[in-house]
């Protein structure tokens, strides 16, 4: 049974339909990203839970009771603001200690829980400065602090990383899912940051079009990917998509792409004789100088190094744009300029889509 | 480069004081005047150097006028304290109603609420007597007529609608956001309005208090004819010095010099609230 329950939520403002019909369940102590491009309605999904908006149709369950028209102030869930929303009259320790204030804790518990606290988010040093005087890293903390210090029994999280810089994000993606833990929370992150997304959440959340497109494990929405959309939105660089036809014949199913005759693995039997938009992630692509079994022939026009990996565009022999990916250390065999290649995909890892409706249709859901 | 600095700098000095000069010179003057007597003020050429008298100041505080044609009674310093007791009683009052109005115009869309709010700020557009004099008769039949509870009534019409405006834009200016994080925390709505609200927009309540003060301290017309000599206001009051034997232009001087005090450090007092920043860095900038 599921501790936060949404059962077909629907919102709209001004006749504009923001959310139609969102169902989850999360469970206690779960972490669920819920990730979506700006205006999906993250943002509006999460006020509709924090009470600051009434859903038009449908029901949100904390524990076993309906929280619909309860007051934000007695739903016991805690958030962090996007932009912070720190109290600009009130020391940041103040601000931290508000929702202990609210539930009349006394002075020398209020005064050790937020200490704990603060020194958890290592801002112990600023408690007594004012927002105006923090800086963006330690603004964020504090509402992060804030959110969670009365150890809300939900909470919410709005892309608390959005507005500190690279570094600050690096380190709390690693360190969010230990507080997180310490605090055995049951948390609904909004971000609009796959990797984010990926790092911090038992399950993600697809949001798109006011609908959940898919909530799974990270790893399966990576790899199986519900929908063409979802797998434009994780990874980079995106996924490549082409156009084809599968089709059987003696020797199973196989698919015409670039020039060459493919065999598709048995799972993708579905999409024989329909027109689909193959998808290849750029990690699945070998490419090599030499020729090689399955492997065609492309153009290598440009290599990006990006540290860790490096991206190659390639142009097959049609023309079309292939981004590939591989270790920096193999982007080093391959010389400046332009240089035919060689580039084997892994078909077994292909991903088929529907060109009309854009859902996945192979390989099958086990 | 020090050259055309210091030319400009003193471009600036002259011209700063040729615009104080223009606006206060009349202040000074009238403040010369107050310690002049009427015979002084009424010489020609008029001279910066006289005598210098307490008398006018005496004959206000004392209540005695004294004029060619006799001695005339006038009650200024009741008139001064009917200002005092109007206009604060006024502004308190409309802080108390308009506060929360303004809350509500800037936070929440309700049936009519913008006609409701534009009503209020075209109590201003009528010229004063059209509502007046009908006022008046009312007045007189329910019993309102001269009584301080009238007349703060009345001057609501100057002061509601002022302080529902500016105030309710000052609230449009704070983030929701904040009002939304501390009723998560677990307050109450009326305490984030005490809590949050108002203090985040004290800069532009205190401005529109200021506003709304002086505004009723300079109201003339209202009590003039809703009110007769013990309720009226320094504004009214002043008439009284335009006598059969002359315009007592020491007292009137002196009078003016005494009714704008108050005011004047009003306005010192609540500058520094009026100064202090409202964005103080809550959202991120």
């Amino acid at each position: 049974m599921s501790y936060l329950t949404l059962d077909g939520v629907k919102k709209s403002f001004r006749k504009e339909e923001v959310l139609s019909g969102v169902s989850l369940g999360v469970e206690r102590g779960e972490t669920v990203v819920v990730f979506g491009t700006s205006g999906a309605g993250k943002t509006v999904l999460l006020r509709l839970i924090a009470g600051m908006y009434e859903p038009d149709e449908g029901d949100i369950r904390i524990g076993s009771e309906s929280v619909v028209g309860v007051g934000p102030e007695a739903r016991d869930v805690g958030m962090a603001f996007q932009n912070f929303a720190l109290y600009p009259h009130m020391p940041a320790f103040e601000n931290i200690a508000s929702p202990l204030r609210a539930r009349r804790r006394p002075e020398d518990e209020i005064r050790r829980r937020v200490h704990r606290i603060a020194g958890l988010l290592r801002i112990d040093h600023v408690l007594h400065h004012l927002p105006r005087a923090l800086s963006n890293g330690q603004k964020q903390r504090t509402a992060l602090a804030r959110s969670l210090v009365s150890g809300p029994s939900v909470l919410l999280l709005d892309d608390p990383l959005r507005n500190v810089d690279a570094k600050l994000r690096y380190e709390m993606r690693l360190e969010l899912p230990r507080v997180l833990r310490d605090f055995e929370a049951t948390v609904i992150y909004v971000t609009q940051d796959y990797k984010e997304a990926m790092a911090l959440g038992d399950r993600i959340a697809v949001l798109i079009d006011g609908r959940f497109a898919q909530v799974a494990p990270p790893a399966a929405i990576y790899r199986e990917p519900a929908s063409m959309a979802i797998a434009r939105l994780f990874g980079d660089p995106t996924i490549n998509l082409y156009p084809c036809r599968p089709s059987a014949n003696g020797e199973g199913v196989g698919v015409e792409l670039f020039g060459s005759r493919f065999a598709l693995p048995p799972a993708c039997e579905e999409a024989a004789g329909r027109d689909c938009l193959i998808g290849l992630r750029p990690e699945h692509l070998q490419i090599g100088m030499e020729r090689s079994e399955g492997a065609v022939p492309v153009e290598l026009d440009a290599v990006t190094p990006l540290n860790v990996r490096a991206v190659l565009l390639l142009k097959t022999q049609a023309g079309e744009e292939v981004l590939a990916s591989c270790s920096e250390a193999d982007a080093l065999r391959f010389p400046r300029g332009h240089r035919a290649v060689w580039a084997r995909p892994a078909m077994e890892t292909a991903l088929l889509f529907d060109r009309e409706s854009g859902e996945r249709i192979g390989p099958r859901r086990h | 480069m020090q050259r055309t600095t210091t030319i400009g700098r003193i471009v600036r000095w002259i011209l700063l004081l040729l615009v104080g000069l223009f606006f206060l010179f009349p202040i000074f003057w009238v403040l010369l005047m107050s310690f002049q007597t009427n015979a002084q003020i009424l010489r020609i050429p008029p001279s910066l150097f006289f005598e210098p008298t307490l008398e006018n100041y005496a004959a206000l505080i004392s209540g005695r006028l004294e004029t060619a044609a006799g001695t005339l009674e006038i009650s200024f310093m009741r008139n001064l304290w009917n200002s005092v007791i109007l206009s604060s009683s006024s502004v308190l009052l409309a802080l108390v109603l308009g506060v929360p109005a303004a809350y509500a115009f800037a936070r929440f869309r309700f049936r009519l609420g913008e006609d409701i709010a534009f009503t209020l700020l075209s109590f201003r557009f009528a010229p004063p007597l059209l509502v007046l004099l009908p006022l008046a008769l009312y007045f007189q039949t329910i019993g309102l007529n001269d009584t301080y509870i009238g007349l703060i009534w009345v001057y609501q019409l100057i002061v509601l609608p002022l302080i529902l405006w500016i105030v309710r834009g000052y609230f449009e200016d704070i983030s929701p956001d904040i009002e939304h994080a501390y009723r998560v925390d677990g307050h109450s709505w009326i305490r984030t309005f005490t809590r949050i609200a108002i203090p985040l927009a004290r800069p532009g309540i205190a401005a529109a208090a200021l506003l709304a003060f002086i505004f009723a301290w300079n109201n003339f017309i209202f009590a003039l004819i809703l009110a007769s000599a013990d309720k009226q206001p320094v504004t009214v009051g002043a008439l009284a010095f335009v006598t059969a034997s002359g315009i007592q232009y020491g007292q009137i001087a002196a009078a003016v010099v005494l009714s704008v005090t108050p005011t004047l450090l009003l306005a010192l007092y609540a500058q520094r609230y009026l100064v202090e920043g409202l964005s103080l860095g809550a959202v991120k900038g």
